[in-house]
């Protein structure tokens, strides 16, 4: 790989906001036809470093070399005039538009002024077919296509713009396990035609699947760029962190350690063919007070809208749900008064209220099923978010920051703290993990634990199997929008549930 | 960051010298017949309808919704109020006059149950929802008016928009109650932090256990409440209902004032007392136009193009490129400079 000169060449890069150095002397080369992970904990210089690359910030010193020439990137225009082009975790295009349009908008073919649609079309669906395998119907609506394929059409946009360097931004984060081998099939074509790719992600699986080369980065200084088959996998992580990461061999130890104990504990939770037509199929799920239950299965797979039927957020049309003493409930709210807390796997959209401070948002659930005549005072919501700042070490602790300036492994925390601050007797976390970094995984998992421990039962979603295995005293998997398997401690390995989860079919 | 009233005092601020320096008796207050006079006065007393419908406005806004259909409560409840009175045998009676008041509340309040049962129940948007009262009220205030303008002669009705208290007029005293009720219940009662948090993210507080529903509907009730005693001062203080013309436009005077006053259409935060300066922003601009003799025919025109202005001084963009403009004009060759090294 060493062959060749750099097309991209980052050198010695400093920048500095008010009070923080996200930069510091930082480096990063990239070559053609290689694919490159940036590695780095939330805070590390990730995000940050790419604003840089296209011209959302820019920087205080330092040099960017593009084949050998030195650029100053001032606008995300002049980015793309570069050949730098990006592709975001959340897909910024219009999704009113056809395929068609979103891949050509502001580019269209005209003859005098008007627009060839025939010409446009057809040279979508061309370029989609050649360079992404796709082939779709580019006439209709973005919005009707999912997000893996929405993700593969803005890539074709940006490669179609201009195509040196290409930077993935937490692609993978929604999708499953086959919509990323269809990506990653894609990336490895585009690697083959000399393109150099830039791929942020927080799977280390991923990265050691389709990197050849790792860059890591920590608290904004540059560790160190090594080849993939010559960093493993603990290296990695120790690098990233900046020390042995005990926490992470400790965990697995975990929920067998009392597993047993539980079988005995009176039924909390019980699920009788509940069901909704269109969203999932009547299952049977049963949970018992301080059992921790993984659901698992692909995205899609019916999982979360099994937890929304049983939060009451969709309200099933068949089957019966029993909580304790208490039937099931109709809202969010009847459900928060029956002991019940969720915490949506979309944060974004479901979970935090932007313009709020994180002690707002932790008694925003408290205070709403107390109704808002018994209003908690300032004083008491201080106290109360102080006491969550500090047991689940949020950063900033301070409770009178919007949580929309919070990192997302932080956001979840307040979440979390929201959920726990009703006292609830069920759990359910969505991917309460998804798209934060491993120290923050780590506390949220062991968090779900000590909470089981003191009797709280915990529904865990996940797409990760590790650690859906890790924390579980028991797992159901999900595939088709079906409850297929359940399993107890003694029989959870990755195999078995691996082969729950892809069908019958692969013996 | 600035403290979020200091544009909006900056500019009521503004308008108030100019009014000075164009008449420097502007300020002056007189005890006449044991009241106030003066325009600043004249301000609060004239503006007090508007105060009202921005303050039910801004909770409306504030959770992401508007209410286009606040003019024409004010005219429906106007009219219920003087048809009510005009029927009766002593117009000066205060039970008749109380009835009257009364009536015309209950009515707002239904008008606002309306709204918010088309926005949060059936789902409408709240710019159709809301537009059908709009048009539709006009139609039933000139039904309860019968197309006439109806006049009352009622001194204890006409103390309400035109009566005095501690030398003051009697309306700014109703405001300032107002103003008092919805500062507290969205600052000391959880009600302000559900209006945010519905605002801002509705499927997120409904997930959170908020009733996000019963929310909407109580600012649309609150704000067709504001509306209905916006209408009974504004008939009051000419002792008449005019179905065709009471609180014309108010709907837009009070979405601008809410705007100037810093809350966001988008919904979430809201500032009251932003909202209360802005429609005083709106009301000093209307006297200052009728003072300076502005010809009838062009007011609205200068009116319209003070508002742009306004706007774009509150707008940080709009700052931030003016600003950027005059730098880079003292520095021409910066950015050359930094390309090509």
């Amino acid at each position: 790989m060493e062959e060749g000169r750099p097309i991209l060449h980052m050198k010695d890069i400093h920048k500095q906001f008010p009070g923080v150095k996200a930069l510091s002397g930082v480096q990063f080369r990239l070559f053609p036809g290689e694919i490159h992970a940036l590695m780095g904990e939330n805070g590390a210089g990730k995000s940050t470093l790419i604003k840089v690359l296209t011209g959302v910030y820019s920087i205080d010193r330092g040099q960017v070399e593009m084949d050998q020439e030195r650029i100053s990137i001032q606008s995300p225009q002049e980015a793309q005039a570069a050949g730098i082009s990006t592709v975001y975790q959340e897909v910024n295009l219009c999704p009113n538009l056809s395929v068609a349009e979103n891949i050509y908008i502001g580019r269209e073919p005209r003859r005098f002024g008007r627009i060839l649609w025939k010409e446009l079309n057809s040279a979508a669906a061309k370029l989609l077919e050649e360079r992404m395998n796709l082939m779709i119907d580019v006439t209709k609506p973005l919005h009707s296509y999912p997000i893996a394929i929405q993700q593969l059409i803005a890539i074709a946009r940006a490669l179609n713009i201009s195509a040196k360097v290409l930077i993935l931004d937490e692609p993978t984060s929604s999708l499953d396990r086959v919509e990323v081998s269809q990506l990653f099939n894609v990336m490895n074509k585009l690697k083959s035609e000399g393109l150099a790719i830039l791929f942020v992600t927080h799977f280390l699986n991923q990265v050691y699947e389709i990197s050849d080369r790792i860059t890591i980065l920590r608290g904004g200084e540059f560790v160190g760029e090594y080849a993939a088959s010559a960093l493993s996998r603990i290296e990695l992580v120790s690098k990233m962190i900046g020390k042995e990461l005990e926490l992470l061999e400790e965990l697995p130890k975990m929920s067998s350690l009392d597993g047993n104990g539980k079988t005995g504990s009176e039924l909390l939770l019980e699920a009788k063919s509940l069901g909704r037509r269109g969203s999932i199929e009547p299952f049977d799920l049963s949970i018992r007070a301080g059992e921790i239950v993984g659901l698992a299965g692909l995205l899609g797979s019916g999982r979360t809208e099994a937890a929304r039927l049983l939060f009451g957020a969709d309200s099933p049309d068949q089957g019966s749900l029993k909580i304790g003493d208490k039937g099931s409930a109709h809202t969010p709210r009847q459900a928060i008064d029956n002991g019940i807390a969720f915490c949506s796997e979309d944060r974004k959209g479901e979970g935090i209220i932007d313009d709020l401070t994180i002690r707002e948002n932790i008694v925003l659930a408290m205070q709403a099923s107390q109704g808002w005549l018994r209003t908690i005072s300032k004083k008491k919501q201080s106290e109360i978010a102080e006491q969550f700042i500090e047991a689940l070490n949020i950063n900033p602790p301070n409770p009178d920051q919007l949580i929309k300036h919070l990192s997302g492994g932080n956001q979840q925390k307040v979440l979390l703290a929201r959920s726990l601050l009703t006292e609830p007797r069920l759990l359910i976390l969505d991917e309460p993990t998804r798209g934060i970094d491993i120290g923050a995984k780590a506390e949220i998992q062991k968090l779900v634990m000590s909470l089981s421990k003191k009797g709280m039962s915990v529904l865990f979603i996940s797409s990760e199997l590790e650690e859906v295995l890790r924390v579980s005293d028991r797992i159901a998997v999900m595939r088709d929008r079906k409850k297929v398997k359940e399993m107890t401690d003694g029989e959870m390995n990755e195999q078995l549930v691996m082969k729950a989860i892809a069908g019958g079919g692969e013996e | 960051m600035k403290h979020h009233l200091f544009w909006p005092l900056t500019i009521l601020a503004l308008l108030l010298v100019f009014n000075l320096l164009y008449d420097p008796t502007f300020f002056s207050i007189k005890v006449r017949d044991g009241h106030l006079y003066g325009s600043l006065i004249d301000i609060l007393n004239f503006g007090a309808p508007l105060l009202l419908v921005s303050i039910g406005m801004t909770l409306v806004i504030a959770t992401k919704g508007i209410d286009l259909s606040v003019g024409s409560i004010v005219a429906i409840t106007g009219a219920m109020a003087c048809l009510t009175i005009s029927k009766g045998p002593d117009q000066n009676a205060l039970v008749l006059v109380a009835t009257a008041v009364g009536l015309s509340l209950v009515l707002s309040l239904a008008l606002g149950l309306w709204n918010g049962f088309l926005v949060a129940g059936v789902g409408i948007q709240p710019i159709i929802a809301t537009l059908i009262l709009m048009v539709a009220g006009r139609g039933v205030a000139q039904l309860i008016t019968s197309g006439q303008i109806i006049t009352v002669s009622s001194s204890s009705y006409k103390f309400i928009g035109a009566g005095v208290l501690f030398m003051l007029p009697f309306s700014i005293f109703i405001v300032a109650a107002v103003f008092a009720v919805a500062s507290l219940l969205t600052r000391k009662t959880a009600i302000g932090l559900f209006i945010e948090s519905v605002g801002n993210k509705p499927v997120a507080s409904r997930l959170a256990g908020i009733r996000a529903k019963s929310v909407m509907i109580a600012v649309y009730l609150f704000c067709g409440l504001c509306a209905g005693v916006a209408g009974l001062i504004l008939s009051s203080n000419v002792s008449s209902a005019d179905g065709n013309n009471a609180g014309l436009w108010y709907e837009l005077d009070a979405i601008l004032a809410v705007v100037i006053g810093g809350t966001s259409l988008n919904g979430g935060r809201f500032y009251l007392a932003g909202t209360v300066i802005g429609a005083l922003i709106i009301q000093t601009l209307t006297t200052t136009i009728y003072m300076i003799g502005v010809p009838p025919e062009i007011t609205l025109v200068v009116k319209a193009f003070v508002v742009l202005v306004v706007c774009l001084i509150q707008s940080e963009s709009f700052r931030k490129a003016i600003v950027g403009r005059w730098k880079t004009r003292r520095y021409p060759a910066e950015k050359e400079v930094a390309r090509h090294v």
